[in-house]
């Protein structure tokens, strides 16, 4: 069987009742999902398909058929972000991370079909599904918001993002896989 | 490849879809697949056998404008935006937007009581609604009233679920706050040209009509006294979500709110 991931195609040779999140995870080595509750009720899984927010720990992998899938991986890059993970970065919407990856698609997925600006309350229900241990919902809310305003700054972003002089260099080894 | 192995069927019709499901022996049905996927995670399924996939047979859709007509596998969401109540409010208060796109009207009214709770919040309002179940499987095909199939607890195959718009209708739901959990208690009313039907959810292993309690209504009982007659015909359990306790408590409670927003309905007409 073959995915489309993020424009690219990859086959799996998994049965079609398996979860899209372990495909995803421990076939194609793509971790932006995250198993949370692994249960469809805390939402850091969430990837987007043809443009709908799914939770990929439920859905089978043979339901999919020739669907796009999105995961993080596809929405900006560490070089351009994509304007809702500028705008998460700068208003520091992200703690821990672990939910990030969710609150992006499904964010992003707001952000697609509603006008502009998005209004709280349509953030409120299209994050409703989330869960953010951390609890830092209101600079979520606001990062999504402000997204959709277009209210970033990449010359911010980009200074946050680059090591500073002062800060020690540090490698990361090993893979998610 | 953690999945161990099943038979996968794809049937692409309606017919396709009765043929693979046959007599239900050794058939797992995947429809949305919000409750099957978890047992795949946690490796308690599949065990053998074969896994019947609906998503291509055709069996999505509401139609009709008198008894409205929907298909098993039509998401909660589009029986929510469709807007026909009690139900309407029923599926729109099951989980979260997401979960309601991918959830089917037929895998939630053929939900079995969980580990940890009763499921299927929708039996509640079809038991009002004069809801009717086409399924098939032993036997052939076959149309009884949803009460009757929620009573015989046999393996068949739910293809579509007719139901009759009432004149007036309420539903009230109590859950527990900030969770994604089935309800704790729900109840459902509607009346059609003067006549009240109540149903109440969480209170047994499946939906039950509050015949008593409509009964004591009719006979002009007031609503306080009258829900109280549903401690008679109800089976409230412990589980992970709530007391047998708390439920006998909530429930006249619930059935007193219910009255009160269906008589206000009615006032506005």
């Amino acid at each position: 069987m073959e995915l489309t991931v993020n424009g690219a195609p990859r086959a799996t040779a998994s049965s079609p009742v398996t979860p899209l999140l372990t495909v995803l995870r421990e076939e194609f080595n793509i971790t932006g999902a995250k198993p949370g509750c692994e249960q469809g009720g805390c939402g850091a899984c969430t990837v987007l398909v043809d443009g709908e927010p799914r939770r990929s720990c439920l859905l089978a992998i043979g339901m999919i058929g020739d669907a796009e899938i999105t995961t993080v991986e596809g929405l900006g890059t560490p070089q351009e972000l994509a304007p809702i993970q500028a705008t998460f970065n700068d208003r520091y919407a992200a703690q821990c991370g672990y939910c990030t990856s969710g609150m992006l698609m499904a964010g992003q997925a707001l952000l697609n079909r509603s006008e502009s600006p998005v209004t709280r309350d349509q953030v409120l229900e299209a994050l409703s599904g989330h869960v953010c241990r951390c609890t830092g919902y209101v600079k979520i809310v606001d990062a999504v918001i402000a997204a959709s305003v277009g209210e970033f700054d990449n010359a911010e972003t980009d200074e946050r993002l680059t090591p500073q002089d002062n800060e020690p260099e540090v490698q990361i080894r090993g893979s998610a896989a | 490849m953690r999945s161990s192995y099943t038979e996968t069927l794809e049937p692409a019709s309606e017919a396709e879809a009765i043929d693979a499901f046959g007599d239900g022996e050794g058939v797992t049905v995947l429809a949305g697949g919000t409750i099957l996927m978890p047992e795949v995670t946690y490796g308690r399924y599949p065990r053998g056998g074969r896994t019947l996939m609906l998503h291509r047979a055709g069996l999505s859709g509401i139609r009709g404008d008198g008894p409205v007509t929907i298909g098993a596998m039509t998401p909660l969401a589009e029986v929510a935006a469709r807007g026909i109540e009690p139900l309407a409010s029923a599926a729109a208060a099951v989980a979260d937007a997401e979960i309601r796109n991918q959830a089917t009207f037929g895998g939630n009214l053929c939900a079995p009581p969980g580990r940890e709770s009763p499921r299927g919040d929708l039996q509640t309002p079809l038991l009002v609604m004069k809801a009717t179940v086409r399924s098939a499987g032993a036997g052939g095909e076959r149309t009884e009233p949803v009460e009757d199939y929620l009573a015989a607890d046999e393996s068949r195959l739910v293809l579509s679920v007719e139901v009759s718009p009432p004149d007036g209708a309420a539903y009230v739901t109590q859950r527990r706050p900030h969770s994604h959990s089935y309800s704790v208690i729900s109840v459902a009313a509607a009346t059609y040209d003067g006549v009240l039907r109540l149903a109440a959810g969480g209170v047994g292993s499946s939906a039950v009509r509050l015949r008593a309690v409509e009964a004591a209504l009719a006979d002009g009982q007031p609503a306080e006294k009258a829900a109280g007659r549903a401690a008679h015909e109800t089976r409230p359990q412990d589980d992970a979500l709530a007391s047998a306790w708390y439920r006998r408590e909530i429930l006249p409670v619930l059935i007193a709110r219910v009255l009160q927003q269906v008589e206000e309905a009615q006032s506005w007409n």
